[in-house]
């Protein structure tokens, strides 16, 4: 199968600190991939420049088969941990924005999962909750025909019902032509949900694999391999 | 459904299709939901039900039509050998936990025979 993202020897240093060290990683397409780990693990930063966001230190990083540039930015659809409209904007305003940057935005798609997320075009930014905030930014997301979905934390501290929502849009909008890349430390609500995890402790990569495997191997679920790797 | 057990996904998910076929509530000729559907009602990876369909098949439980979808197989011995496997298998596991607790066949015999009378003056 095809790689969607290959990374070799990544590696990312902040002054003296090292955030990702020698990360090797390849994604196929078609395949969810978790990428698992605490706070300060290096997660958002792996993401960061896999978005270009970021300048690797050193490396190799390659989308679709090219380095992180305009070209991979117009084929990666990411979802940042933190709100990126304007407090001032309504849905409709976020929609024309997204059509406007994004070639592959693809509207229907968004009323689509606009509605099924139960938001309305005219509600206001401002009078989001944080559940609807995350539904909104997820629609803008997914709604892009992208090769690559970089989800960073999306279901993040958000009420039960919005996290089905947000895991059946996922699922709704998956597809064997584009990969998808998600990082939680949400392992139990997720896991389900994924092909491959990659375990990312102080910038290493310390166990990655195909999740079904690794129950298997272990006779374990992710989540408590997760609190085996990471717990004390 | 919930995940729980230890076991992968795709070996659950044929489990909980396995016993929905013993049980009859899917019978011979009946057509599995598709891929997406049942990945959306259990919230799992496509991918993953995909799996759990390719070794149902490899079991001879299911059949694909192409275009059309997965059935449950229509031939009757299959099914009923599948409900005889499931039985032993549980049998088994019940045996071997009733040893762990210390108890011997006959035992557990007694112990059986006793719910089954209880359970039919019920």
């Amino acid at each position: 199968m095809k790689n969607i993202v290959e990374i070799k020897g990544l590696t990312k240093k902040y002054l003296n600190k090292t955030a990702l060290n020698n990360i090797n990683l390849n994604i196929e397409e078609g395949k969810v991939v978790g990428i698992l780990g605490p706070n300060g693990s290096g997660k958002t930063t792996l993401i960061k420049i896999l978005a270009g966001l970021l300048r690797q230190t050193s490396g190799e990083v390659l989308i679709d088969g090219k380095n992180i540039g305009v070209d991979t930015k117009s084929i990666v659809s990411y979802l940042p941990d933190r709100n990126f409209l304007y407090k001032w904007m309504k849905i409709e305003d976020a929609m024309n924005l997204y059509k406007d940057f994004y070639y592959d935005f693809d509207e229907k798609k968004f009323n689509d999962i606009l509605s099924f997320m139960k938001l309305e075009k005219n509600m206001k930014i401002d009078s989001l909750s944080k559940g609807m905030h995350e539904k909104l930014n997820l629609s803008l997301i997914l709604a892009r025909n992208a090769k690559l979905y970089i989800l960073d934390e999306p279901i993040a501290g958000v009420d039960s019902v919005a996290r089905d929502q947000i895991l059946d849009a996922i699922i709704n909008n998956y597809n064997e032509k584009s990969s998808m890349l998600i990082t939680t430390h949400l392992v139990r609500d997720m896991e389900s949900m994924l092909d491959e995890v990659v375990f990312l402790k102080e910038g290493n990569i310390i166990l990655t694999g195909n999740a079904e495997a690794l129950r298997e191997e272990r006779g374990m679920q992710i989540d408590d391999i997760y609190k085996e790797v990471f717990g004390e | 459904m919930d995940f729980n057990d230890n076991l992968p996904i795709y070996m659950q998910i044929m489990n909980l299709i396995k016993s929905k076929m013993v049980s009859g509530e899917i019978s011979g000729g009946d057509k599995l939901p598709s891929v997406r559907e049942l990945s959306k009602e259990l919230k799992v990876n496509p991918n993953t039900i995909q799996r759990a369909y390719q070794e149902l098949e490899r079991e001879e439980l299911v059949f694909t039509q192409r275009g059309m979808g997965t059935f449950v197989t229509e031939d009757i011995e299959i099914i009923k050998s599948l409900k005889r496997n499931m039985a032993r298998e549980l049998v088994d596991r019940f045996f071997m936990e009733m040893k762990k607790l210390g108890f011997n066949s006959d035992e557990v015999k007694s112990i059986v025979s006793d719910w089954s009378e209880k359970e039919e003056r019920q």
